[in-house]
């Protein structure tokens, strides 16, 4: 087997553009936005960065094409700029790229940027959009909360979890994130709700109603990477390292296979996790795990996460959150930034932004936030695309000597 | 003496919703309070995602229920409200049936007789072919066809005995038409709905003159008396019609069958046909089935049931699609599935849903017929096929046979109902769903409401509308998924 990331790599510096309805900014301003704090946090001046990738999900309200937007917004020096688009785990894949590129040796420090501009929709949620020729006369084109509410009904009709319980357990989700997110001044979601206004929001794709489902934002998340010794050199003292990094796709299994999956959970993010702990030597995720940083697009997804990434038993992930396990003041706290669902979903930044909030805590930078046990080993999940067929990225980052 | 020729099979189809005409009539009798005496009883009205082609499909498939289609040379489609102009509407329903590509098609249509003048020459023939009639009309609101019509298909299988399709049910004994270009109303080929002359006028000189007439000359050409038909299908919706032609001719008042006028409606060019159909369901073994067709002259057809007659139980027939009627009062709904009211559908109805030519014809025997792929190695089933099969196990290429899936009854296994997006009908529902003896598809569900569907519920396929290119005016068809219910085979 390959031999993996662990502590090949280390982060330089990362930004984050203030997440919401940026009605004032078009992408390439919130591009410079958090660019501007990474490159300030990194140390280093543009021209020693020797390659880009830049992640952005969403066309057609967007940048457009090719990498070319990164390199003229920044203004960079000429040198490759890789635009990557993997579903809403587009800011991984992008931090995937510039990750291995300096651990191959072929740069020294590498930068990875994801970015989208949804509020120029014109309406709520993600832009209404062909999935490909061959898929618009066969499949369904559902809602996002839509695609992700059926894990509800598989999860209930397999663990013999009741309407009720299950949906005070997705609520309990969202309330402690929007407690979360209040306390984050970057985050487009900033105000605590109970839960009687989650439990009694309109219902949005059965059973999620209005406050199960994550914010669409506007927004930019940046890492600047390079190699240990490197930012050593550069005066760097309390260092980052990524320990793990996996992604992985679904290959139509899910999809087409009758009698396979049974609809309850995410096949990739068990595929990846696995992989992941394996990179990064952890063989006892709940215990060793001090942070995580989920892709909670819905609180159901949140949910079921929590036992993809073998944090909780199967069936039993509901009871962990009806207890508080992941709670800012719980035993693993999941989302202490307030996650996507109130720091919000620009969908191309998100992976970036999850690790910035993980890269924060460990370096205990996280403010009014910042966790009280000080983390060592923090984990990120990106996940795109919909529980039959999806993107699923692992990242895990801790302090170097951790 | 030659075989003789006659009907082999015969199926239904009538949309579940019954629209309530007292709600029609509640919401418009501050225009039009004359239409007080239609406003009892109900009508059977197509979903946004119905036209006359899917109609003419489902009847179709109840028809042929456990025959085998390959034995079938032809098929017309008789409609006055076909959905293309020029593209063959007959030839859709055969990719959805996956009937034999060698095969006759043609569609039938420019009179509300259309469905009995198809059934007329497909009997005077030999072959094996599949007669369909289909209407979905539409009527200005408050007007006396919004409440009178009905939207319904049947199919009748014409062809003889030793064809690979079974016994004869009824054997055809002959028929007379007479045309006249009678203007009792008429649609232009650009418009959208009929225009209609005094009814006073219709029943005087077209229904007693027209059709008495041609009724009286059949009898007399196929030597016959009123008095021997058991079942008369005179399939005019006014009230008193039906009964006092028959009258006229001898035929007792018992024999006249019901119009279906207070439960589905007047479906037009698929009136005769479904009345047929509801006829065989219950004819005994001799009994003699007069059936008419009304439209700028007139078509009678006289049958004798056989032995064969009488509804298998695994079809659903006239009597099935009846008996799981579900009312309905929601008439804005209703208008806007018609395209009669402009409702503010948002800018998620935005997406262009053009369809490449191109892909469609690669893809048609998914897209249109529900065809899978079975691996010849594996026995794997998967929808659509694909170079390597789905079975991890095995990575050979090309192994994929045909599998049709239209038929196989499927499980819920994930769904939810979805308000977010943009669908004529919300909250839409979907999810995946496993067939049985294997493949699994993410559909659409139809027909539904959230009791409807639970993880386990047993659904079956049904042919509809996917989407509809407004900017182009092309309609893109595919399956969706339905609850069993009591009653399916």
């Amino acid at each position: 087997m390959a031999k993996g990331i662990r502590d090949k790599v280390a982060i330089l510096g990362m930004g984050c553009a203030k997440f919401g309805e940026r009605w004032d900014m078009d992408a390439d301003q919130l591009m410079v936005e958090a660019f501007n704090e990474a490159v300030g946090d990194a140390g280093i001046d543009v021209s020693q960065l020797d390659a880009a990738w830049l992640a952005v999900a969403f066309d057609a309200v967007n940048i457009g094409p090719s990498g070319i937007p990164l390199s003229m917004a920044l203004r960079l020096p000429n040198i490759g700029v890789t635009k990557v688009e993997n579903y809403c785990a587009s800011g991984t894949e992008a931090f995937r790229g510039a990750v291995y590129a300096v651990a191959s040796g072929a740069c020294d420090i590498a930068l990875a940027l994801g970015a989208e501009k949804l509020k120029d929709t014109g309406y709520g949620g993600l832009p209404v959009r062909s999935r490909g020729t061959t898929f618009d006369m066969i499949g369904v084109t559902g809602s996002a909360p839509g695609n992700f509410a059926q894990l509800a009904a598989a999860y209930r009709a397999k663990h013999g979890v009741s309407k009720d319980e299950l949906k005070q357990a997705m609520a309990h989700i969202s309330v402690k994130s929007h407690a979360n997110g209040s306390r984050n001044p970057k985050a487009h979601l900033q105000k605590a709700v109970d839960m009687d206004t989650v439990l009694n929001a309109p219902m949005i794709a059965e059973p999620l109603g209005l406050f199960d489902c994550c914010g669409v934002s506007d927004g930019a998340a940046c890492a600047i990477v390079t190699t240990p010794e490197i930012a050593r050199s550069l005066g760097k003292r309390d260092l980052v390292t990524i320990k793990a990094l996996q992604i992985s796709a679904s290959n139509g299994w899910e999809l087409q296979q009758a009698g396979g999956w049974d609809g309850s959970y995410f096949h990739t993010t068990r595929v990846a996790a696995a992989k992941a702990y394996q990179e990064a030597g952890i063989t006892n995720p709940r215990e060793q795990i001090s942070l995580m940083e989920v892709h909670d697009c819905f609180s159901i997804t949140e949910l079921v996460t929590m036992e993809d990434l073998f944090i909780s038993k199967e069936g039993q992930g509901y009871k962990d959150v009806l207890n508080g396990f992941f709670d800012a003041d719980g035993g693993l706290p999941c989302q202490i930034d307030g996650g996507l669902k109130c720091f919000g979903h620009p969908i191309g930044a998100s992976g970036l932004r999850m690790i910035y909030e993980n890269y924060l805590q460990l370096l205990g930078r996280a403010g009014a936030r910042q966790r009280s046990t000080p983390p060592t080993m923090a984990l990120s999940h990106n996940l795109g695309g919909s529980p039959i067929q999806n993107v699923s990225a692992v990242a895990i980052v801790g302090l170097a000597d951790a | 003496m030659s075989s003789p020729t006659g009907i082999l099979a015969f199926g239904a189809y009538i949309p579940q919703r019954r629209l309530q005409r007292s709600a029609v009539y509640a919401a418009n009798s501050w225009f039009a309070p004359n239409l007080k005496g239609q406003s009892k009883g109900e009508r059977a009205i197509a979903c946004w995602d119905e036209d006359t082609v899917t109609m003419a499909v489902e009847a179709s498939r109840d028809c042929l229920t456990g025959l085998d289609r390959t034995a079938i040379a032809g098929i017309s489609l008789a409609s006055t409200t076909l959905p293309y102009a020029d593209r063959l509407n007959s030839g859709l329903v055969k990719e959805a049936l996956c009937l034999d590509t060698n095969l006759t098609a043609n569609d039938q249509t420019g009179s509300l007789r259309a469905g009995t003048s198809a059934l007329i020459q497909a009997l005077n023939g030999t072959a094996a072919q599949l007669v369909v009639a289909a209407d979905l009309r539409k009527s200005r609101p408050a007007s006396e066809g919004e409440l009178v019509q009905g939207d319904a298909a049947a199919a009748i299988l014409v062809g003889q005995a030793g064809q690979g399709l079974g016994e004869i049910a009824a054997t055809f004994l002959g028929s007379h038409s007479v045309t006249i270009d009678f203007v009792d109303h008429f649609r232009s080929t650009s418009a959208e709905f009929d225009y209609g002359w005094e009814s006073r006028w219709i029943r005087d000189e077209g229904h007693t003159k027209i059709l008495g007439g041609a009724l009286k000359e059949a009898l007399t050409k196929l030597g016959v008396s009123g008095a021997d038909i058991d079942h008369a299908i005179i399939p005019i919706a006014v009230r008193g019609v039906p009964e006092s032609l028959a009258k006229s001719c001898g035929i007792k008042p018992e024999s006249v069958r019901d119009s279906l006028s207070a439960v589905v409606g007047d479906s037009g060019a698929a009136h005769p046909l479904l009345m047929l159909a509801a006829a065989l369901e219950v004819a005994k073994p001799g009994d003699k089935i007069l059936l008419a067709g009304f439209g700028q002259g007139a078509d009678v057809l006289l049958f004798q049931a056989t032995e064969a007659v009488g509804r298998p139980p695994e079809q659903l027939g006239v009597a099935g699609h009846l008996a799981r009627a579900r009312k309905d009062t929601n008439y804005t709904r209703f208008l806007f599935h018609r395209g009669l009211l402009d409702l503010e559908k948002g800018m998620r109805a935005e997406m262009d849903e053009k369809q490449p030519g191109t892909s469609l014809y690669r893809n048609r025997k998914a897209v249109m017929g529900l065809v899978g792929g079975r691996c010849t190695k594996t026995g794997t089933v998967q929808f659509p096929k694909t170079e390597i099969g789905v079975n991890a196990n095995d990575r050979s290429q090309g192994t994929q046979e045909d599998y049709p899936l239209a038929d196989k009854i499927a499980k819920i296994v994930t769904y939810t109902a979805d308000s977010l997006s943009f669908s004529p009908d919300p909250p839409v529902y979907y999810g995946a769903i496993d067939f049985e003896g294997g493949g699994r598809l993410v559909a659409e569900f139809a027909d539904c409401s959230a009791e409807d569907v639970e993880v386990g519920r047993e659904m079956r396929m049904v042919f509809r509308i996917k989407a509809v290119d407004r900017a182009r005016d092309f309609t893109k068809y595919f399956w969706k998924a339905v609850p069993v219910q009591k009653g399916d085979a």
